[in-house]
């Protein structure tokens, strides 16, 4: 028997990414400062600035991993990690490039035509270009299999019909990566016959319509699309091969820190009220939720380890990604049963707007990405039980 | 752990699954010592995993000691393994010297501890000190004015009679002993080094209970893996139940989440070999994890298990027993977690964030 089946291995941050967390940090607390953002909940996923974005590019700080040849920095996994969880800890606006920071670029330099590839992705490194994912539909949620919307092979290209939802970011998106169906479904191979296509958002056909979330704010959309023409060279990697890549690409979307930090910024601004006249209860919940916040972190520093040395941790992101989520909703509700009442209902206060912001953003956090009973499902096959 | 770890973890399994089998800890829990098992491992040199050569040790790393501590936890050892371990490591730590013997640690709360030291004999009562009626020598750290003095005293009848001991035993079966000191002489003692001092013994005892939980819950959630692929029901294995295959997921997430605690704590430890306060720090994350850890992991092993879990005869109570004494051993969650808040409250909001991220920093 091994020590356990899951690796979640020592990372030390080497000097040079140690030096960038001071950058970052600085750079931080100076836009702050200057107002250049105030501090949101579950900023990867709420926060659109597209000029905070252009200037994270004009930092190296976007495509940090990404090779040199095509335009990204050549920086490791870990640099790109420490980047990225002080902007969530920060809470600073980075949604619009978030998407195609984490997956989308990636996904296109390894699929997409040569010359596609550098038509985009220096834009992408640049905070200049940013994407949605369309792979959720109104039949089509936890069963990704089963997409409806066609693409249908025309002269030079394809034709896109139908509907995808819940697509993040599309109203300020430049592409969707979409996966589409592109031949009948076969009812003997359900995960056949997909394929990923790089859509402009601005093509005649595309109709993106805002949702209201709980809270009342728009992030999230329903992106229309009628008789959309598609290029071929816009297709990703083999026509028919898009369930491979889109299970590789749900990997990276599920291991990063933004999956137990989305609310860091509301536990950090609430210690400024918590550490007056503090109780022993007061002091349980901070003892418990920053052990369960650090271990989360070593376990998810453990899997961008991996991600450097070339593994590929699924079954770590998956149990990272479920007692994360798990975790962000439980860091609010004990946070708030410290707080004195009147925290959630003082509107003009920092820390009531990021209490309620966070509060009604949290029911997602468990959904987006995977399901957590999704999750669960892939462990218990890790597992050998399925 | 790294590598090298695995391969001293698998060493130490071997042995331990060898000779610590069902029926032998069964026969420990009815008070037979396991002579044979405890010469097999004073023999093999794991006793002295943690003591320098200087000092009669075998200068291996300390987390080579822990990676030995883990795989013990994970086979229910019934010996003071774990404890020999920590007693040689604070002898050493007052540059004594340090033989492979049985030994067992007298370590309290050094804010309730009723113990008096006078500087030549020491005074009070220490509960729950482990299998101290088996162990030859017990080790305690006493704080006075401005040093900490490791001490050691001899168990047996003959050369001490200042000193008693009363059988108890803990949730699992296991001799935890009151010893009552009257004014009793030690064998040696000495001034600690390192800033080894009462609230840091305590720390040690902390993780490497932490550590011994994180083998026994991967023991536990392989065991009910396996049962609930053999077990069939309605036609199929249990495992094929989604409702038992999302339990199962969230015990593995709890067996991954006090393993990476335990092991971070025990890195820190091993780094400089010493419990300063960024170990401390990690150790106090790990002893507040464990506690949902444990409810959760031995919780579903049982569920799973059905009634034949729930038997003497299986050996899961070998493991699920043991979690859920260790969970409350050298302070439980409710201690562990309020002295970590107060940790945190003196970060404040400002030093919360690089308090957190300090412990992945080059060292
Ligand atoms: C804020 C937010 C942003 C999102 N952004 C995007 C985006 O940018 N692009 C995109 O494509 N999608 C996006 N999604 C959609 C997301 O991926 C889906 O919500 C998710 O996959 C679940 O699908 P569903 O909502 O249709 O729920 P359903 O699949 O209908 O599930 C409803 C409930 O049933 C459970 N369930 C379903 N199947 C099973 C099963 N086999 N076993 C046990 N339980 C099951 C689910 O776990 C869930 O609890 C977003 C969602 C949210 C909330």
């Amino acid at each position: 028997m091994s020590v356990t089946r899951f690796r979640f291995p020592y990372v030390e941050m080497p000097e040079v990414a140690s030096q960038l967390r001071g950058e970052v940090r600085e750079f931080l607390a100076e836009e702050r400062a200057n107002g250049g953002f105030v501090p949101m909940a579950d900023c990867w996923a709420s926060g659109m600035s597209a000029e905070f974005s252009r200037k994270l590019g004009q930092r190296g700080w976007l495509g940090m991993t990404w090779d040199k040849q095509y335009g990204g920095h050549g920086r490791t996994f870990l640099e790109r990690y420490v980047v990225t969880e002080e902007m969530l800890a920060a809470g600073a606006p980075v949604m619009a490039h978030w998407i195609a920071d984490r997956q989308s670029g990636p996904q296109i330099i390894k699929n997409a035509q040569p010359h596609v590839r550098d038509h985009i992705i220096p834009r992408i490194v640049a905070g200049e270009c940013f994407c949605a994912i369309g792979m959720s539909e109104p039949n089509t949620g936890s069963d990704l299999a089963s997409v409806a919307t066609k693409a249908e092979k025309v002269d030079g290209g394809w034709k896109v019909n139908g509907t995808k939802l819940w697509s993040t970011g599309a109203h300020g998106g430049d592409y969707m990566i979409t996966l589409l169906r592109t031949s009948p479904v076969d009812t003997n191979a359900r995960h056949e016959g997909l394929s990923q296509f790089i859509i402009d958002l601005k093509s005649p056909g595309v109709n993106v319509r805002g949702i209201a979330d709980i809270g009342g704010q728009v992030h999230f959309n329903e992106t229309q699309f009628e008789d959309v023409f598609v290029p071929d060279d816009y297709v990703l990697g083999e026509v028919g091969g898009g369930w491979k890549m889109v299970v590789g690409e749900l990997a990276l979307e599920r291991s990063g820190p933004e999956r137990f930090l989305s609310s860091f910024i509301v536990f950090q601004e609430a210690m400024k009220v918590l550490v007056n006249n503090p109780t022993d209860k007061t002091r349980e919940v901070l003892g418990q939720v920053v052990a369960k916040i650090k271990t989360l972190r070593r376990m998810s520093l453990g899997i961008a380890g991996l991600l450097q040395e070339g593994a590929s941790p699924e079954m770590e992101a998956a149990l990272v990604k479920d007692m994360s989520t798990n975790f962000e909703r439980e860091l609010l509700e004990k946070i708030r049963s410290v707080l004195p009442q009147h925290a959630l209902v003082s509107l003009d206060s920092l820390t009531a707007n990021l209490l309620r912001e966070g509060i009604l953003r949290v029911p997602s956090s468990t959904l987006r990405g995977g399901t957590n009973e999704v999750l669960k499902g892939m462990i218990a096959r890790q597992l050998g039980m399925r | 752990m790294t590598e090298t770890d695995n391969i001293i973890f698998d060493t130490a399994s071997r042995i331990f699954e060898d000779l610590s089998t069902p029926e032998v800890v069964n026969a420990a829990e009815e008070g037979e010592w396991p002579q044979a098992l405890w010469q097999a491992i004073e023999e093999s040199g794991l006793t002295l995993t943690w003591i320098p050569e200087a000092n009669g040790g075998v200068g291996a790393s300390m987390l080579d000691g822990f990676a030995v501590i883990k795989a013990a936890g994970g086979a229910a050892l019934p010996i003071p393994l774990a404890e020999t371990l920590m007693a040689g490591w604070l002898l050493a730590k007052g540059g004594l010297e340090v033989g492979t013997e049985p030994m067992t640690v007298a370590i309290l709360d050094p804010e309730t501890s009723g113990l008096s030291w006078d500087g030549t004999a020491l005074s009070g009562t220490a509960l729950s000190v482990p299998h101290a009626r088996n162990a030859k020598r017990l080790v305690t750290v006493v704080d006075t004015g401005n040093k900490s003095q490791v001490l050691e005293f001899a168990l047996t009848q003959s050369e001490n009679t200042q000193l008693s001991i009363s059988s108890h035993v803990n949730l699992a079966g296991e001799p935890w002993d009151t010893v009552t000191f009257d004014k009793a002489v030690p064998t040696r003692f000495a001034d600690l080094e390192d800033g080894t001092d009462a609230s840091s013994a305590e720390a040690l005892g902390a993780l490497v209970r932490c550590v011994q939980s994180a083998g026994a819950m991967s023991a536990a959630l392989e065991l009910t893996i396996q049962y609930s692929m053999e077990r069939v029901q309605f036609g199929r294995p249990i495992a094929k139940f989604q409702a038992l295959q999302h339990s199962v997921a969230a015990f593995a997430g709890q067996v991954a989440a006090i393993n990476a605690a335990a092991d971070s704590a025990a890195e820190a430890v091993a780094f400089g070999d010493v419990i300063d306060h960024a170990a401390w720090i990690e150790v106090a994350t790990a002893k507040t994890r464990l506690e949902e850890a444990v409810n959760t992991g031995a919780a579903v092993a049982h569920q799973v298990h059905g009634a034949m879990g729930f038997t003497y005869e299986h050996r899961l109570h070998h493991l699920t027993r043991r979690l859920w004494s260790w969970r409350d051993e050298y302070g439980s969650d409710a201690v562990w977690s309020i002295r970590l808040g107060e940790e945190v409250l003196q970060w404040g909001a400002e030093g919360l964030w690089p308090s957190i991220t300090a412990v992945s920093d080059p060292r």
